[in-house]
């Protein structure tokens, strides 16, 4: 008889792999990207290429280097290099991009121990060192110019406007043509289609990269406790379909939130780790010192997880 | 109308049953047969018969070797050549019995007719005495011996027999065909173990990929008109013939962990069984014959075959009437790509329960590298018991067995999924398996 291979079974395999999951995720991410490129232009594109690039090189080098072992998965790398770009203002000069990312893989991820250890989302906890690191580039917002566009012009993003002048802000904004589901001015780059962001979303859940009830959990918690609000002093507090629709939430929730390695493994773990972080983020807007607060409220949940999965599994066979 | 499945886990593999229309061939009888004494699950049968002794097909060559044990009969006629440890498919050596074949002649009292006999007896002791005496075993992949198991407790009630014909592992369709051309035989099988039972329902749960089953056992039970008999379409799932998923997808009951399928009221059978039983019971008939499926993702059309083979035939005799093994096969698998055995040893002997020779292509069963657990919780939400493969894995690379107890290690039936749906390759159900042996040592 010839050589054969004998092993275990299964003897085949689903061929879904983890590198195959994270061009998912790349791919869920383009209608957003594509949507900044061509609303910010060249600067987007610098803002782009200089944390992709930074990401999946620092990692490279680390790994060969520092802890010896392969680099196993370059395009999760990538989804990281590619979160913080759409998680900054397209105006970041390169050299704040550069150290978000020397954050981001350097510190959040690799010093826990790389892929699949770390306790905190990269992107976001890169994003939330750059916004206390450095606040005059993180929060300064210019109308966009296009790809091929005119003069900039400085604005603020609609959360800020809202937390200095109330909600009447709101209707001065609608007033200069913003529509917050196709893209309004202002606010980290990621957040200008709300649309694109969904579309990508739908992907994910259509390939079943990802699951639905942690962005579930954080819509219908924002939606309910901004709806209790508003109804009770319309004047003072944004309602439901504002607060869904601005700032990073809508990207935060299905992009950062459902992040494998830093999200609960089971269902009821998930409902709660999503209502934590809409929670939290309405306090934040509410109450808080930032008019935004989707990044903080996702990192403080990040350390929730081991506890989470302790206590929460999955229904056993034979055990109810 | 609303097709029954399991709800907890499972995966869709492709199912790549290409064998599918290849109707069941006759293998002619080869020189010689090698029959192993451990055919089943228990104790090996113990050879009644000494070197130089002429046996016919269908008579006893060894005997049950305890309460859990099964009788071993002859597959052909000739004259025994020796009786002495051979290799089965994994390498291991096994007492076999060597037989070297002369003409084809058949133990008195056998039925060999193609003819159908429908009635049902009424004795339910002689009915399992001449099941026990046919050494009937399952044929669903545990070769558990029939007589046992449909000899439950006497304080507990069987409600359901359910035959299983879910056949959900990929490429095999060796139940397929006898299903859609012995039907009537499968219905028989059935109604005979619904009396042994103490006429109880019965379900015969077919796959809905397999629609021409459903169809034939449909028409066969109105024409034979057992009473409380129906088939039903299954969604397809795998591992639906899994005892306890079948039991949750037709009856909507789990099992308790370590309890018997009785424990809900269940017995299942295979579709295979059922046929042997029909054939032990109206026909005198041993079980000695059964039938596999010759495939894989590297053999042409013309070379996949269902045959109807004899329980002591070599893999290689078989293999090579075939048309010998495909160049291209990286790895030849004794049953289905999910839970099959992988041979190590073409020369082995088939047993009764022989399911199929695979062959893989290194494109079909190539594993990756293992990578590291990126939490995406696919293996939980593939395993059908409800168990986390990612935790198990951890707890039994940390040798922790009191936790991988507590996280019931032991309810594993190692039906792959989690390995299966592994986007790191990481060797979840090695690993479990592993753990579960120190486990049940503690």
């Amino acid at each position: 008889m010839d050589k054969f291979l004998v092993s275990h079974p299964p003897h085949i395999h689903a061929s879904r792999t983890t590198a195959s999951l994270m061009r998912d995720v790349i791919i869920a991410l383009l209608p957003a990207t594509a949507v900044a490129v061509v609303f910010y232009g060249w600067s987007m594109l610098l803002v782009l290429a200089v944390s992709i690039v930074s990401c999946v090189l620092l990692e490279w080098a680390i790994c060969k280097w520092l802890m010896k072992r392969p680099f196993d998965c370059p395009e999760a790398a990538g989804v990281t290099g590619l979160l913080l770009a759409l998680n900054l203002p397209y105006t970041t000069p390169w050299w704040v991009v550069l150290i978000g990312a020397v954050f981001a893989i350097g510190v959040a991820k690799m010093t826990f121990g790389g892929l699949g250890q770390n306790v905190f989302n990269p992107a976001i906890a890169a994003r939330v060192f750059l916004l206390i690191s450095f606040p005059a580039y993180m929060t300064h917002w210019e109308i966009p110019q296009g790809l091929f566009g005119a003069d900039a012009v400085t604005g603020s993003t609609v959360l800020s406007l809202v937390s200095e002048n109330g909600t009447a802000a709101i209707d001065s904004l609608a007033e200069m043509g913003w529509h917050p589901l196709f893209a309004y001015v202002g606010g980290s780059a990621g957040e200008i289609s709300i649309l694109a962001l969904l579309a990508g979303f739908a992907y994910l859940l259509l390939r079943r990269v990802v699951k639905i009830w942690i962005p579930l959990a954080i819509f219908v918690t924002v939606a309910a406790i901004s709806g209790i609000f508003h109804a009770i002093d319309p004047v003072t507090y944004t309602g439901p379909v504002f607060n869904l629709l601005s700032g990073g939430l809508v990207l935060g929730a299905c992009f950062m939130a459902t992040d494998y390695v830093t999200s609960p493994m089971s269902v009821p773990g998930g409902l709660i780790f999503g209502f934590g972080i809409g929670l939290l983020v309405m306090l934040i807007r509410y109450f808080g010192a930032y008019p935004e607060g989707t990044s903080f409220a996702i990192l403080f949940m990040n350390m929730t997880v081991p506890l989470l999965d302790r206590w929460f599994h999955q229904p056993k066979f034979g055990r109810d | 109308m609303r097709k029954l499945t399991f709800p907890m886990g499972g995966v869709h593999p492709d199912d790549t049953k290409y064998a599918r229309d290849c109707a069941i061939e006759v293998l002619p009888l080869p020189p010689v047969v090698y029959v192993s004494v451990s055919q089943h699950l228990g104790a090996p049968a113990v050879p009644c018969v000494a070197v130089g002794d002429k046996v016919k097909a269908g008579q006893v060559v060894a005997e049950p070797g305890g309460f859990i044990s099964a009788y071993v009969h002859s597959p052909v006629s000739g004259t025994v050549k020796s009786i002495g440890p051979r290799k089965d498919i994994a390498g291991r050596p096994v007492t076999h019995i060597e037989i070297v074949v002369e003409g084809d002649e058949w133990a008195e009292g056998i039925d060999l007719s193609p003819e159908l006999v429908p009635e049902i007896p009424t004795d339910r002791a002689a009915v399992l005495e001449k099941i026990k005496a046919a050494g009937v075993v399952g044929l669903g992949g545990a070769t558990f011996p029939t007589h046992v198991k449909l000899n439950p407790p006497p304080e507990s009630k069987a409600e359901c027999l359910i035959i299983d014909g879910a056949e959900c592992e990929p490429y095999l369709t060796s139940d397929y065909r006898i299903m859609v051309e012995r039907p009537d035989e499968i219905v028989v099988g059935a109604a005979i173990m619904q009396m042994v039972l103490g006429g109880c329902r019965a379900v015969l749960a077919v796959e809905d990929n397999k629609p021409e089953a459903i169809e034939a056992l449909r028409a066969s039970v109105a024409r034979l008109g057992y009473a409380n008999m129906e088939v039903a379409p299954l969604k397809c799932k795998y591992p639906q013939g899994s005892e306890k998923q079948l039991i949750d997808a037709v009856l909507g009951r789990q099992t308790k962990p370590g309890a018997l399928p009785i424990s809900v009221g269940a017995v299942v059978q295979n579709a295979g069984t059922a046929l042997a039983v029909y054939e032990a019971v109206q026909k005198n008939k041993p079980l000695v014959t059964n039938v596999l499926t010759v495939t894989g993702d590297c053999l042409s059309g013309e070379k996949m075959h269902n045959y109807l083979f004899r329980a002591g035939m070599t893999l290689s005799y078989i293999a090579e009437y075939a048309g010998g093994v495909p160049a291209d096969a990286a790895k030849i698998v004794s049953g289905g790509p999910m839970m099959g055995k992988p041979i190590a040893n073409l020369d082995a002997a088939t047993v009764k329960g022989s399911p199929a020779i695979l062959y893989l292509s290194e494109e079909a069963t190539r594993r990756g590298k293992e990578g590291p657990c990126i939490r995406c919780g696919r293996c939980a939400d593939a395993c059908p018991m409800g168990l986390e493969p990612f935790l198990l894995n951890r707890l039994a690379k940390a040798g922790d067995i009191e936790a991988l107890k507590e996280n019931e290690v032991l309810n594993c039936i190692e039906c792959g999924c989690c390995l299966y749906s592994c986007p790191a390759y990481i060797p979840l159900l090695d690993r479990i398996r592993t753990a579960k042996v120190l486990a049940k040592k503690r």
